[in-house]
């Protein structure tokens, strides 16, 4: 037998759904930006292991000769992206819902378990809790990772009127790099992310849209 | 945990969720429905300069951002000898021309209170001289630590300039092809040189011979070469990049 609980509040459901194509806004953008000085490539000694991008990349997402209106676009949607990263936070905050999201003494331990438990190496069940160790870290690591998005863009943005906050992010260039790095991060997120979604199932997915899930009865001891 | 519903057992869970999961995909459908057309009315507006106006509208609220938060104190960092990083590279040779015809060099200058009065290159450089080794930056997204020297732009204004301030600064190569417009405060902040040597050694006519304009609030596109016109002016200028969909403020 189920019963029906809440989950995930109203707020957080739709700062979570909007920040997916405003953040997708920001990422096609900010390729048409770095396809004007496409620098970054991992190299291991004097070779070339992979170029960001080759060029059928930027060809089959149309990516080329868009440095202009890419600019606009992301000095558009930053606006987007930084109110409903900062409005998330705060709520979080006020709404007491950072204590499910930050890590706490258990969460290292907690992760392991999780990440040894997804790779089905260990069979006992998760501590109960709304969101693991693991989401835990990844949950409050990404945010982060906004909060670096938009101090490494404004670096960049205004690196003379904000020249104290270039220098610290390591100056103009490392700065840009950072930037783009955490971008290539967002992108292993997602990753992963959906990955878990879909191996969680159906009953997770529908809280993150309805904000209620189906519980069965006999594990209600921790709700 | 929120307490806004009681927990339901059994089938009357069921189908409550049912009736809850209904109602929040059909928000959520017509949430994606108004992105979706929301996006297709941005990309759909008239173009202003190269961009559909909504975002031209942007860009002009984030520049009234900038000037407000803007200040002549705040200067882009400078960097020693050692780092200069030769050869300069260039970019764009709009306006210019290879003929080294820069003998007699005049620049025309041009504001309300003149019909226009014309000036030797050496009354320019007369000025004091300053010098600067900044980090040029192109708005395709690299950057050089460059050396300029010149004379302040800031001087210049003060010598052949209006009495009163004007709002605006343009500048153009002597055929007018390529002009750049700039706000007061960033044409007379005081890293803005009007140059005649990069890296100790004169102009060439790919940097601009024999004088041209170098900021450091603004990206490369608006440090003009090959200056042949300045006028001042309280109506914003045209700029050459702006026509072609770029940021007419541009400011760093």
């Amino acid at each position: 037998m189920n019963r029906l609980e809440t989950k995930h509040p109203r707020a957080i459901r739709w700062m979570h759904w909007i920040n997916f194509p405003v953040l997708v806004a920001m990422i096609w953008s900010g390729l048409l930006i770095y396809w004007a000085n496409d620098v970054y490539a991992i190299r291991v000694g004097g070779t070339t292991l992979f170029h960001f991008f080759p060029d059928w990349f930027y060809r089959a997402l149309n990516l080329e000769h868009g440095l202009a209106i890419g600019m606009a676009y992301h000095f558009t949607f930053m606006w987007f992206f930084a109110i409903n990263g900062v409005l998330y936070v705060l709520y979080t905050f006020i709404s007491g819902e950072w204590r499910q999201l930050l890590p706490n003494r258990r969460t290292p331990r907690e992760a392991w378990q999780t990440i040894l438990h997804d790779l089905r190496i260990r069979k006992e069940p998760l501590p109960p809790g709304k969101f693991n160790g693991a989401q835990r870290l990844a949950y409050t690591g990404v945010i982060l990772m906004g909060a670096g998005s938009l101090l490494t863009g404004l670096s960049i943005y205004k690196p003379t009127q904000l020249a104290w906050l270039t220098s610290l992010l390591g100056g103009y260039e490392w700065a840009r790099f950072e930037h783009f790095a955490l971008t290539v991060g967002y992108v292993l997120f997602f990753v992963i992310h959906i990955t878990q979604v879909i191996r969680a199932g159906w009953n997770n997915f529908r809280a993150m849209v309805t904000g209620y899930e189906l519980v069965p009865v006999e594990e209600q001891r921790h709700a | 945990m929120r307490k806004d519903l009681e927990p339901l057992p059994g089938a009357e869970a069921e189908r409550h969720m049912r009736r809850l999961t209904r109602r929040s995909f059909v928000v959520g459908a017509l949430a994606a429905l108004t992105g979706v057309g929301a996006w297709g009315w941005l990309r759909s507006r008239a173009t202003d300069d190269g961009l559909p106006w909504p975002l031209r509208r942007v860009l002009d609220f984030n520049r009234s951002l900038a000037e407000g938060y803007f200040s002549e104190s705040r200067l882009a960092p400078t960097f020693p000898a050692e780092a200069v990083q030769e050869p300069a590279r260039t970019n764009g040779l709009v306006g210019l021309a290879a003929d080294n015809a820069t003998a007699n060099w005049k620049v025309v200058v041009e504001h309300p209170e003149t019909a226009g009065q014309v000036v030797a290159l050496e009354t320019i450089l007369a000025l004091p001289r300053q010098e600067i080794i900044n980090e040029l930056k192109c708005v395709e997204g690299w950057s050089q630590v460059i050396q300029w020297s010149g004379v302040r732009f800031a001087d210049f204004a003060a010598k052949f300039g209006p009495r009163r301030p004007t709002r605006y600064v343009y500048l153009a190569t002597p055929d007018g092809s390529y002009y750049v417009g700039l706000d007061w405060a960033s044409a007379v902040h005081p890293q803005t040189l009007l140059a005649d040597l990069v890296n100790g050694a004169p102009l060439t006519w790919n940097h601009g011979a024999p004088l041209r304009l170098l900021l450091t609030v603004k990206y490369g596109y608006k440090s003009l070469k090959r200056v042949g016109l300045v006028r001042f002016t309280d109506r914003r200028p045209p700029c050459y990049w702006t026509e072609r969909s770029y940021d007419w403020y541009a400011g760093l």
